[in-house]
């Protein structure tokens, strides 16, 4: 049954007995058309489209514990579509479109909040970089506004605009981007993928693969062995372990990224704002606590937490952008693992197995794709060919040269 | 972390910057016939294990070493540091000195 207001009132006056749960507590069939594996954003939202846009007869989503438990429930929740080279912006811009519409096909309130992201300039050649994204953006369908420090000023005075090496110039802002309730898309995702048939099997975790004669037959799992028609794997931060076992190793390195929360407070922040000389970036949420966060800790981790270095590192630069952040105290803080990439792209691709398929690569940034990351990996997983945005994010792009470096770092996983 | 150097004793992770798998110190030989495919393998992709991990740090705020060291990367529980330059010539590469450069 759908949520809207009418129901609410209903259920109000009967006692909120007809609620009943979001999504069935699905157990294991012996054979799917598509499992993919992957509880969390994209696997869910990868099912869902599966469902909805391609067809898909009948598929599952394998997930080792709870769904939404990784870093779609870990994120600093904010969707953007702000990027530079034409195999990125186009995907994004996708993306953010679906993200404009996700409410109303999935029938499910996930706060999607277009608030607005300011990306902060501290020099001349940084407004100049500045420039030559939002004409990018703007060729590519996104909305981009130069601003100057006035422009800044009015609408975040309480900034550190003097700062004797940082000083803020101006800034590029981008109005469509904005946060969104982050549990609520996997919530949201699952439970219309559930109403459209998908069976989501938690703490099934997948143990292996079974392949013979260079195609996937099916998986094994701590319940059983699936046999599956095409296999999808969709694991953000345990890639390179889920992939092991089909004797993959891949161009990805997994990174702990952590992020902040600081107690409520009355809003004062009513966007987003990046700290162009540091790496830092906060917002205020709906509760009104401070989500904060910055880079990742630097070297391979598989540990689900925060490290004090790097939460003196953050704090530091948020004090020197925002001084009144000194005057909160933090609530939380929290580490998720990240599949940084070697050129700090993802890749959507086909394996060289046949029916094994991959999405992963994300780096700190697969929460805003979730809705297109899911859509073309659908998309790939029905036809076996890239969906048209998704087109750049192959495995092989490094044997080719055609990678997609947006910060020209080269294949150095921790500096993207 | 505390990375115990070898030479210097413990000394704080913050010191160091940090490379990557210790797999790197083996650079594949650009005379062979499938060079670019070991180029390739070699610059990109990468084992990853959540374990038991060797991997390259540099003392940067230090003695300018580079240390090859075991780490868990579930725990981040250090178990042995080395120097790399004694790592590469227990792997039997010389410095590259005397073969003109071709180690």
């Amino acid at each position: 049954m759908g949520y809207s207001g009418l129901r609410l009132i209903k259920e109000a006056l009967t006692g909120h007995k007809g609620w009943g749960p979001q999504w069935r507590d699905a157990s294991p069939q012996d054979a799917y058309d598509y499992v993919i594996i992957g509880g969390g954003g994209h696997g869910l939202a990868t099912a869902y489209y599966l469902a909805k846009e391609f067809g898909g007869a009948r598929i599952a989503v394998l997930e080792k514990g709870w769904i939404g438990g990784g870093n779609v429930g870990r994120n600093t929740t904010i969707i953007r579509s702000n990027y530079l080279l034409d195999g990125n912006e186009p995907f994004y811009e996708f993306s953010l479109k679906l993200w404009e519409g996700l409410e109303q096909d999935l029938n499910y309130n996930a706060m999607v909040s277009q608030r607005g992201i300011l990306n902060l300039v501290h020099s001349d050649a940084q407004r100049d970089a500045a420039r030559r994204r939002g004409n990018a953006m703007i060729l590519n369908g996104s909305d981009a506004e130069l601003l100057d420090v006035d422009g800044v000023r009015k609408m975040y005075p309480f900034l550190n605009f003097d700062n004797a090496r940082f000083p803020i110039k101006g800034g590029l802002l981008h109005r469509r981007g904005g946060t969104v309730r982050h549990d609520a898309v996997a919530w949201g995702y699952a439970r219309g993928a559930d109403r459209r048939g998908v069976d989501i099997i938690q703490n099934c975790e997948v143990t292996g693969f079974r392949i013979e004669g260079g195609r996937v037959l099916g998986v094994e799992t701590s319940r059983g062995y699936i046999k599956a028609g095409k296999v999808g794997v969709s694991v953000a931060g345990s890639s390179s372990r889920v992939m092991a076992q089909a004797g993959m190793r891949l161009p990805i390195e997994s990174h702990v990224l952590q992020a902040f929360v600081s107690e409520g407070l009355k809003p004062f922040i009513p966007g987003v704002i990046t700290y162009g000389a540091g790496h830092f970036y906060c917002s205020q949420s709906d509760k009104g606590g401070l989500v904060f966060g910055g880079d990742i800790d630097g070297y391979n981790s598989y540990a689900q937490r925060s490290n004090l270095p790097v939460v003196e590192d953050v704090i530091e630069s948020g004090m020197s952008l925002i001084p009144g952040l000194g005057r909160a105290r933090l609530l939380r803080g929290w580490g998720g693992i990240m599949d940084m990439s070697m050129d700090g792209s993802p890749y959507i691709d086909k394996t060289h197995i046949e029916g094994l398929y991959f999405n992963g690569g994300w780096c700190y940034g697969g929460f805003k794709a979730t809705p297109a990351a899911g859509y073309c990996f659908a998309h790939l997983l029905k036809t076996d060919r890239p969906h048209d945005t998704a087109k750049a994010y192959r495995l092989d792009r490094f044997m080719t040269g055609h990678m997609i470096d947006e910060k020209g770092m080269g294949p150095q996983p921790n500096l993207h | 972390m505390i990375i115990n150097h070898p030479l210097l004793g413990p000394r704080d992770a913050q010191e160091f910057t940090y490379l990557g798998d210790a797999a790197l110190i083996n650079r594949p030989d650009w005379t062979s016939e499938n060079a670019l495919r070991e180029f390739h393998d070699y610059l990109h992709l990468r084992d990853n294990p959540a374990g038991e991990h060797r991997e390259l740090w540099f003392h940067e705020q230090g003695d300018r070493s580079w240390l090859v060291v075991t780490r868990n990367t579930v725990t981040h529980e250090i178990s042995k540091v080395e120097l790399a330059c004694d790592v590469a010539r227990a792997s039997g590469r010389s410095t590259g000195r005397d073969e003109g450069q071709v180690a």
